[in-house]
């Protein structure tokens, strides 16, 4: 398989340089290729782990809890507005 | 009286040989006196250490008794700490002051610890040397041109070096065990799970584990008791009820079956350190215990496995440092964390889900397996906790998957959520130490820290336990 680097770091929201894509190429096409060696396992019907120790649907009784003050909440944001978060545009005008 | 283990330094609290704030001032000042040489803490608490420890001192006078009353910790810094600067050891990170308290933050308060400061470590816990920190590496306290390892290299060296009594690390795989073994200290692993991970800055969501680096066995078995236990703000967390760690039940050596992989004594270990862990190994033997050898799943398929569960896991717990809430942009990270988020999302991009992340979550299926047909036969297993001694600076540069490959002997194990713990079992002639790993079923910390502590007093007179690291 062979990775492409400038379409992953967009999918990533990553900004790289020129330079780093080449370094990134190289260094990330090594990883792909390394980890290619799990194909020698079988795996077949073999089911997938995601929980290791077995929780399954753990639920809270749906009831409210004091949470961050607005304040709190915008304290490490460097911009805000009028007690919300200010964000770019993404959705472009007609 | 900063080198002082945990039990000593509760004992001498609990006796007034000396006050906490005294125990504070003296492991504030052999900071201030040598962490220019180690780079072990990214934020010293000086004030609010002191404030603590005058608070505790009050409380030590009413007689109360708290487990961590008075007794000066020092964290890794991706636990949230409210008021706190927390980094991650990320620029990203570098201005960032929680809201909150982790629970493993909020349990050490309630228990009446004392906060002497954040932990160096790899950026985001992405690396096994504490190199790829953007507050520059930690070195190792028994040899200033060599790595501590990491993640948790900071909480490791600053242990080894009594800047602390005791510290908290986390191990995604290996980040507590791999330090703790190049510091010639204990590092214990609990079972996923078993410690809560809520206001860890999060790196593989289904593998991290919050745990204790500590001088000695009991000692973390002290700090296990107080951080274990269900957490309603970690769905993760099981619900058993928390053992009396602290009070080491006692497994007869008689009983007990140790397994052994010739597997983990993987081609190019240093020969030092296979002849260190065969030997101990003869020592719990001659005390009864049965050695048997065992198969085990090869663990170089652990590295493909931990690199695609591990990098595809952060690449979601990292999409949320967009620089809105908290933190700056995206262009903040260094290269480790890209190449992790990228790779992440190479493998998580559509049409190669059932190719990487689903394959590799099916061999972590056979590698539950096979350990738990292993824990059939025998009752723990031992192994070398690193095939190497500590590494020389600059040994992570150029290697893409250095901290993959560098945990190659504990990834099997975090990847199926046992626990574990590193021993340090003696010393390289060129004064390097030495660990050992001893793994266990999931929610078998107390066995696993029994036979621990019982190796610990076997060898408690060895020549190699007088060597103090010379900073």
């Amino acid at each position: 398989m062979k990775i492409n680097v400038p379409h992953v770091a967009k999918l990533a929201n990553l900004p790289i340089s020129d330079k780093e894509r080449i370094t990134f190429q190289k260094q990330l096409q090594e990883t792909v290729d390394y980890v290619e060696e799990l194909n020698r396992v079988n795996t077949k019907n073999v089911e997938p782990t995601s929980q290791v120790t077995g929780l399954e649907n753990i639920v809270r009784d749906d009831v409210t809890k004091p949470s961050l003050n607005q304040k709190q909440a915008l304290s490490n944001s460097y911009s805000t507005h009028n007690g919300f978060f200010k964000v770019n545009a993404i959705l472009e005008n007609e | 009286m900063n080198r002082l283990n945990l039990k000593q330094a509760k004992e001498g609290l609990k006796k007034k040989s000396f006050s906490s704030v005294e125990l504070t001032k003296a492991c504030l000042s052999q900071i201030e006196r040598s962490d220019s040489k180690l780079n072990s803490f990214v934020t010293v608490t000086k004030e609010t250490a002191l404030r603590q420890a005058e608070a505790a001192d009050k409380a030590l006078d009413e007689g109360i008794d708290m487990p961590l009353l008075g007794i000066p910790i020092a964290i890794k810094d991706n636990f949230s700490t409210l008021g706190i600067r927390t980094t991650a050891s990320s620029k990203v990170l570098d201005d960032y002051i929680p809201p909150f308290d982790a629970t493993v933050v909020k349990k050490l308060k309630d228990a009446g610890a004392v906060l002497l400061g954040k932990t160096n470590m790899d950026a985001w816990a992405h690396g096994s040397s504490t190199e790829t920190s953007d507050y520059g590496p930690t070195k190792n306290p028994w040899d200033l041109k060599r790595l501590p390892g990491g993640s948790s290299g900071g909480s490791a060296a600053a242990t080894a070096a009594n800047f602390c009594i005791a510290s908290i690390g986390s191990e995604t795989a290996g980040s507590i065990r791999q330090p703790a073994s190049w510091c010639g200290v204990v590092g214990l692993k609990p079972t996923y799970g078993r410690v809560s991970r809520y206001g860890v800055i999060a790196m593989g969501s289904s593998l991290d584990s919050p745990g204790p680096i500590t001088k000695t066995v009991e000692d973390a078995a002290i700090l296990l008791e107080v951080l274990a236990g269900v957490d309603e703000l970690d769905a993760t967390t099981s619900q058993l009820p928390i053992e009396k760690f602290s009070k080491l039940s006692k497994k007869n050596l008689k009983t007990l079956r140790i397994g052994i992989s010739e597997d983990y004594f993987i081609d190019g270990i240093d020969p030092e350190v296979e002849a260190k862990i065969k030997n101990a190994i003869k020592k719990l033997e001659t005390e009864g215990a049965k050695v048997e050898t065992i198969k085990l799943f090869d663990p170089k398929y652990a590295i493909d496995v931990y690199t695609i569960i591990q990098r595809c896991e952060v690449s979601s717990n990292l999409a949320r440092y967009d620089g809105i809430r908290f933190g700056k942009g995206r262009g903040f990270f260094a290269d480790e964390a890209k190449r992790r988020i990228m790779f992440g999302t190479y493998a998580l991009s559509s049409g190669y889900y059932d190719q990487y992340y689903n394959k590799a979550q099916q061999v972590r299926t056979l590698i539950i397996d096979d350990f738990n047909k292993a824990f059939n036969k025998v009752d723990i297993i031992i192994a070398p906790t690193s095939p190497t001694l500590a590494l020389p600076l600059g040994a992570t540069e150029g290697a893409s998957m250095f901290g993959e490959m560098a945990d190659v002997l504990v990834e099997p194990s975090s990847i199926a959520g046992l626990c574990g713990i590193n021993i340090p079992v003696g010393f390289s002639k060129s004064g390097l130490p030495i660990g050992m790993q001893l793994i266990g079923p999931q929610f078998s910390e107390s066995l696993v820290l029994s036979v621990a502590n019982q190796y610990e007093k076997l060898t408690q007179n060895e020549d190699w336990r007088k060597n103090k690291p010379e900073i």
